[in-house]
């Protein structure tokens, strides 16, 4: 008895992978991916901010694509591969050259939205080597109430060698 | 030269004391004021001992309840602020570990517990100077009665720009210097040396004469038994090593690899999740649901009706919002139904054209000075909403007669109080646990979080830890705002092309009178409040009425300038102090921006000068208007005086986000009513700043007068959008009024 009821629940489970590991997923179909990514599997990093893909703090990479996993039912990503901001690190624990990027130009303030911020940064980097800020202008478009957007674009372009366009620190005399 | 312009300009109006009284009452819900009050004497002992014995469970010495000395040299800093992200907990440990001479790899910040004995004193402290107007006294009165005055305000507020200028330079400072002078005592007995013999550098006391040297951790656990000296002499900034340097945030590690855990990131075993929906129109009742569509969907367990709101408790968010969205509750509308943005501002012209106001500022014959023909104008700005990205969520369990909430809110000591009052449990069956928050503004200081007293509700009849979380949609329609507010200016020039005499009136819930600096010297000013209340909440939204108050007055002394048919930073400089940092301000900002230099055809030069939170903040805008008929903002060029500057970076960081967030709101956000509910849903229909709108050059400058610290969170917002304006109307000859920009766009 014990033993077919577990056999039903794997049948019903969704198959996938998160961070480079497979898991199945017992959530409702229906069930948005960040709601999986949180409750379920415990990694909080993903952000609930609007609910509509609005904002963007929810930002994940399936398949490689960054994607606004408040509106992906989990039933949509069965047999994909998921990376959430806990899955960027190498196994070593070294920081993705974006995330140490993002530390020297000291980018977030309440930092609530970064994770999706980096993470949107990152797939932008990814497909195009050496992002323009017109790209980055294209692309980024995740919401940062604190307005980091110039330590963002200095941080990107730090990340890919490029000299910082951003914002110039201009340190007052005393 | 710079600290001779500081005490100019030092605001310490009888008007402005009134307005300090009022927010401290707000804030603790207890005014404390009056001369009376000092003579009483309260033993603040039991309040030291029990922070002294919490602080020290886990090992370690405490010194003042702020501070800990670890046997392995570890300092950490207990602070009283919520680090929202500006960067002051990490800039509260530069300013102790200066006067520490402490090793800074070693200092760590944490929360101070929400508990009274960890109330802000020094936030007390200054509050009450500023109250009085009477420092001198208050220097007198003994720490253990401030201790006492901030404990009954349940006083651990982040906001005001306060953290660094009071509660640093008042506390921690002092805890810091103090705490090395009772390790240097305490190495003199050991090493048998006249204490003057001593010094201290990167956590040792160090006797160089016989090449000896203490650690701060073997030395901390007989120093921890002194007692501290109350008025330690302070180090001179010329020795800072510390302080004044771009020092990295402490927070920021866990801020980039999805570590660091918020309010809503809170679990614990069994937990269930909750979500809920208030009435539209606020000030409405629930008064019915069916309950059934909600118990329908799977996850969910049960349907909460409170007094005005409705709450779905399930498995996870997913089908507590789900439970929700599928019931059909009916709200009273509480009498407000006919209350909508237009209404509002009707009843506020209204109120001024009817010219009796509530209260009035400023000085001399402001009547006889308009003359019979003043230049006039009429400035509108809506209702905005705070937007913080973390919507409100808090977890709460009540067992065994004890209530335990986790969560991130902008006063802990006080939230805790708040959840005694809805629960009816005794102070000490309540735990606040405070947590990082994501994003503020103004939004999470408990008065204004209904959440609070839900959560509280909830976890009293569950049996079970429950996490309410708002949806976002929630989050938006039920705000503490930025109020909407009405203002009529207006002014007489003489034919010198000087202002004669300048009248702004306006009106909103409260008097703007506290965030309100007019920093021209002219023969006769007068701000007039009229009084008009709305149904909707209103509360501080970074700056406060520094926004609005900046916004009207800047952008008219720009069409006054025009009327004059002089340049307006000529204009502006015409009417400030000779020798004032205003001025001095102002012109270094015309020099940095290139003012007066040829701009490309279609782009505008536009100028604000604002002062707010004691800090000065001049800026130029360089704008445009593009084919879709929105402003384009190419440059902003921004010159802050603040004083000084703990820690340069992370300042620039607030002044960049102050910048932002100012043109967000001057070009895009509004909440508008109809029929008494708050018509926009979601980040959809609040269009906030992106990327792509930000501008690619901010040149930002700090002058540093020396002058009296002030606040560094809050000031860099307000001159952004009379800039804006002001450029604009350089660029088109279109006068913006009424913001948000975009209405007109479209309109």
């Amino acid at each position: 008895m014990k033993r077919s009821f577990e056999w039903e629940l794997i049948c019903m489970a969704i198959q996938t992978s998160i961070n480079g590991k497979p898991v199945a997923l017992s959530a409702e179909p229906d069930t948005p991916l960040l709601w999986v990514i949180r409750e379920e599997l415990g990694l909080t990093g993903t952000k609930f901010g609007c609910g509509i893909a609005a904002c963007g703090a929810c930002t994940v990479h399936v398949n490689g694509e960054p994607t606004r996993s408040c509106s992906v039912p989990v039933s949509e990503v069965a047999g994909k591969s998921i990376t959430t901001i806990e899955g960027l690190k190498s196994t070593d624990g070294t920081l993705h050259a974006v995330q140490q990027a993002w530390i020297s130009a000291q980018v977030p303030q309440c930092g609530y939205c970064q994770s999706g911020q980096i993470m949107a940064a990152v797939a932008l980097i990814e497909k195009t080597g050496s992002p323009s800020d017109a790209q980055i202008d294209e692309a980024m478009t995740n919401i940062c109430r604190c307005g980091t957007y110039p330590r963002i674009r200095k941080a990107i372009h730090a990340a890919t060698g490029q000299a910082a366009k951003a914002a110039k620190p201009a340190e007052g005399a005393a | 030269m710079a600290d001779k312009s500081a005490t100019e300009v030092q605001p310490a109006t009888p008007a402005k004391r009134k307005g300090v009284k009022r927010r401290a009452f707000l804030i603790g819900g207890v005014a404390v004021v009056g001369a009376g009050l000092f003579g009483i004497s309260i033993a603040d002992s039991n309040a030291a001992k029990s922070a002294k014995a919490r602080l020290e469970s886990d090992g370690g010495h405490s010194f003042a309840t702020w501070l800990k000395i670890g046997e392995d040299d570890s300092i950490t800093i207990y602070s009283p602020h919520t680090d929202i992200g500006q960067g002051s907990n990490t800039g509260l440990a530069q300013m102790l570990a200066e006067e520490l001479d402490a090793a800074w790899d070693q200092v760590r910040v944490v929360s101070a517990p929400a508990e009274p004995a960890f109330a802000n004193v020094g936030l007390g402290r200054a509050f009450l100077a500023d109250m009085t107007g009477q420092p001198a006294i208050i220097n007198g009165i003994p720490q253990s009665f401030l201790s006492f005055i901030a404990r009954q305000m349940n006083l651990q507020m982040t906001g005001g720009s306060t953290a660094l200028r009071f509660t640093g330079r008042v506390t921690f400072q002092n805890v810091g210097a103090a705490t090395r002078l009772a390790l240097i005592e305490t190495a003199a007995k050991r090493l048998d040396v006249p204490a003057d013999e001593l010094t201290t550098q990167d956590s040792h006391v160090i006797h160089s004469k016989s090449g000896r040297a203490l650690r701060y951790g073997e030395l901390a656990a007989e120093a921890a038994t002194l007692s501290l000296d109350n008025a330690p002499k302070l180090k001179d900034p010329s020795q800072y090593r510390i302080m004044r340097q771009s020092m990295q945030r402490l927070d920021i590690p866990a801020k980039v690899d999805g570590s660091a855990q918020y309010g809503i990131d809170f679990s614990v075993p069994d937990m269930r999740v909750a979500t809920i929906m208030a009435a539209p129109v606020r000030g409405g009742k629930l008064t019915s649901v069916d309950t059934a569509p909600a118990l329908a969907v799977k996850g969910v367990e049960k349907v909460i009706k409170l007094d005005d709101a409705v709450a779905v408790v399930a498995k996870g968010y997913w089908p507590a919002i789900s439970g929700l969205r599928a019931l059909t509750p009916e709200f009273s509308d509480g009498g407000n139904g006919g209350i909508s943005t237009a209404s509002i501002f009707k009843a506020q012209g209204d109120l001024m054209a009817k010219g009796e106001a509530d209260s009035t500022a400023g000085d001399g014959d402001v009547q006889a000075g308009l003359g019979a023909k003043p230049i006039e104008a009429k400035y509108q700005v809506p209702f905005l909403h705070h937007a913080m990205l973390e919507p409100f969520a808090l977890t709460a369990h009540f067992k065994d007669g004890k209530l335990n909430i986790w969560g991130g809110m902008q006063d802990p000591l006080a939230t805790k109080m708040m959840a005694v009052d809805v629960s009816g449990l005794d102070a000490d069956d309540v735990t606040f646990h405070p947590m990082m928050i994501g994003g503020s503004f103004g939004r999470r200081l408990p008065m204004y979080m209904e959440i609070v007293g839900q959560v509280t509700k909830l976890a009293m009849q569950l049996p079970y830890p429950v996490k309410l979380i708002w949806s976002r949609e929630e989050e938006v329609a039920q705000g503490a705002y930025r109020p909407q507010s009405s203002a009529a200016l207006k002014a007489s020039l003489t034919k010198e092309k000087r202002l004669a005499a300048y009248r702004n009136d306006y009106a909103q819930p409260e008097s703007a009178e506290s965030e309100t600096v007019f920093p021209y010297a002219l023969p006769a000013v007068s701000r007039r409040h009229f009084a008009h209340v709305s149904n909707q909440q209103t509360g501080a939204w970074r700056s406060v009425n520094s926004t609005q108050q900046g916004f009207y007055n800047e952008s008219f002394m720009d069409e006054l300038a025009h009327a004059a048919g002089e340049d307006p930073v000529v204009f502006r400089r015409n009417h400030l102090k000779a020798g004032s940092r205003h001025l001095r301000v102002l012109d270094e900002v015309a020099a940095r921006s290139g003012w007066g230099s040829p701009l490309p055809a279609g782009t505008g030069r536009g100028v604000a000068l604002v002062e707010s939170f004691r800090t000065i903040v001049a800026q130029v805008i360089e704008a445009s208007v593009g084919d879709d008929g929105m402003p384009k903002v190419h440059k902003v060029t921004t010159v802050v005086d603040a004083g000084s500057i703990v820690n340069p970076d992370a300042a620039m960081a607030q002044i960049e986000g102050g910048i932002i967030m100012g043109l967000s709101s001057a070009i895009g956000e509004a909440i508008t009513l109809e029929n008494g509910a708050v018509q926009q849903s979601n980040l959809a229909d609040y269009p906030l700043l992106k990327m792509a709108g930000a501008p690619l050059e901010i040149d930002i400058h700090f002058l540093n007068s020396g002058a009296d610290m002030g606040g560094i969170g809050e000031p860099g917002v307000p001159p952004a959008a009379p800039a804006l304006a002001n450029a604009l109307f350089a660029a088109t000859g279109k006068r913006v009024r009424n913001l948000p920009i975009l209405t007109q766009a479209k309109a």
